[in-house]
């Protein structure tokens, strides 16, 4: 099965990540990255996403034209802060990919529409 | 039909043909959840084995009070299902080699099936409440109005509480498997919580419920098979113990009126000794397994109570032990507040009070805190602000037969 895998986090997430050592975040970075390799054969396309202070979004109230606003969709604490689509065999795989995501924060695991 | 009312009545009526809702309902429970798993293997689909099961079901339903229960339910349920089976398949690609396994029933009686059923009922991406009603609907057969009868919620709740679960099942890819080794520690534990979950929701309530479904036996059975379907897991074993010894002393926790009677109070003769002795044979047989748990910990706990002969020669002092082993695997503050009467009971009213003070963080706006303290108070002979205590403790709880007890302390 295909999933998104979003890596989301809360302002105390961004707030700890802020306080880090660069050793500490150099560490973090490696596990990341080998957390990638690991499941390289597993992942599709995936990116990190700059902040929420840089989002602008289009709203479509229910007549009149769409609204463009500067600002996330998700308002509030909660932001996404990248995805990574994966194809595994079902969601226990999925979760067991999720629960050893080194970048901490939440990770919500999407399954993707295969069929109308 | 012009049947008279003598003739249809003589012709239902057979004592030989009689089945009882109880027997019915029996049969029903073992057969259930056996028939939903294999159906839901050979189908690979969740919802559509439901549908087939339901099937099934409401064709014994109709025929068996009329013509019998037969001798081999499962085999007769199965001949059902399959044949719905069979037609569903026929859509499918895949025709030939699932007919193929749905022509080889040898796989009904394999229990194991039953094993995966539980687990993918209660996967931890359902949340608790629907883990609960698809453990009762699919796993004991129970149907949507008894289960909205047992939560006093709404039918129409719960079939929408059901759909919803099984598209989830469906669209997340929840997979319908006995979870691998290295997770099944906190797989098992999911389980067993909705089972106890199931108990006490029963257990509860039996005081002025009539009308309720008593869940107390569905957790009894649901933790029986689990028990059977893993040997090899103490905590398993914990779980039925503790069910089987809270059972055990149900006839003397309320007395004629109703009313809730403590621990300390119960008539002992009224309790189920050879039930007892069963049960605590279990924890030992648990222990044997050298995995001590939380729910092996509660059952030696509760059978240290339900061994002795009365409240004061209990062995307070391996409860004790007991409550510190306990708080060890699964700290919390309830269970520290249930270790200050058996420490109370070794060192003392105040020592119990002391330890219970320091919990006011977290147990303030919990009546069975204030309730404990209000007993402390009194045996230190602070009356005054026992009853402070108690009615603060009567603020606290709606649950009548809680209620009731308060108010006699106050009276």
């Amino acid at each position: 099965m295909k999933y998104v895998l979003l890596f989301c986090g809360s302002d105390e997430d961004a707030a700890a990540f802020a306080a880090m050592t660069p050793d500490e975040l150099r560490a973090r970075y490696a596990e990341v990255g080998a957390w990638f390799a690991e499941h390289a054969a597993k992942i599709g396309g995936t990116n990190y996403l700059r902040g929420p202070e840089s989002a602008t979004s289009v709203r479509f109230g229910p007549d009149g034209p769409p609204v463009v606003t500067d600002g996330p969709y998700l308002e509030g604490k909660e932001s996404i802060g990248g995805y990574a689509e994966i194809e595994v065999a079902d969601l226990d795989e999925a979760l067991r990919m999720a629960k050893t995501w080194p970048g901490r924060g939440t990770v919500e695991i999407r399954p993707v529409m295969t069929q109308p | 039909m012009a049947r008279t009312r003598d003739g249809g009545d003589t012709a239902r009526h057979d004592p030989a043909l009689t089945v009882t809702r109880d027997a019915l309902s029996a049969v029903f429970r073992e057969e259930a959840g056996k028939l939903a798993a294999s159906v839901t293997r050979i189908l690979g689909d969740f919802d559509a084995a439901e549908e087939v099961v339901q099937d099934a079901l409401l064709a014994a339903w109709r025929q068996w009070p009329r013509d019998g229960i037969p001798d081999r339910p499962g085999a007769w349920l199965w001949t059902v299902a399959r044949r719905r089976a069979i037609d569903l398949l026929r859509r499918d690609v895949r025709f030939r080699e699932l007919t193929c396994a749905a022509s080889f029933p040898v796989s009904q009686a394999d229990e194991d099936d039953r094993l995966m059923l539980i687990f993918t009922c209660c996967h931890p991406a359902l949340w608790r409440g629907a883990q609960v009603a698809l453990t009762l609907r699919t796993v004991c057969g129970l149907g949507p109005a008894e289960i909205a009868r047992a939560f006093l919620a709404s039918e129409t709740a719960i079939i929408q509480r059901l759909t919803r679960a099984r598209r989830k099942i469906a669209t997340a890819g929840i997979p319908y498997r006995v979870p691998a080794a290295d997770e099944l520690g906190p797989r098992l534990s999911g389980v067993l919580a909705v089972i106890y979950l199931l108990f006490n929701e029963g257990y509860l309530c039996s005081a002025n419920a009539a009308q309720r479904r008593d869940l107390t036996d569905d957790a009894e059975w649901l933790a029986a098979l689990l028990a059977r379907l893993m040997p090899a897991e103490p905590e398993a074993l914990g779980l039925l113990a503790l069910i089987r010894l809270h059972r055990a002393r149900a006839a003397a926790r309320f007395d004629a009126e109703g009313r809730l009677v403590l621990l300390r109070h119960q008539d002992r003769a009224q309790w189920d000794h050879a039930e007892i002795a069963a049960a605590a044979n279990l924890v030992v047989r648990a222990a044997r397994l050298r995995r001590p748990g939380p729910y092996q910990l509660q059952a030696a706990i509760v059978a240290c109570h339900a061994e002795a002969a009365s409240w004061e020669t209990t062995d307070w002092m391996q409860i004790l032990l007991l409550y510190d082993a306990l708080l060890s695997h699964l700290p919390s503050p309830v269970t520290r507040l249930h270790r200050t009467i058996a420490l109370a009971q070794v060192l003392g009213p105040q020592a119990g009070l002391d330890a219970a003070d320091a919990l006011a963080g977290d147990l303030d706006r919990f009546y069975l805190f204030h309730a404990t303290r209000a007993a402390f108070l009194r045996e230190l002979g602070r009356t005054a602000q026992a009853r402070q205590a108690d009615e603060r403790a009567l603020g606290l709880t709606a649950n009548p037969a809680e209620r009731a007890l308060l108010e006699q302390r106050l009276a």
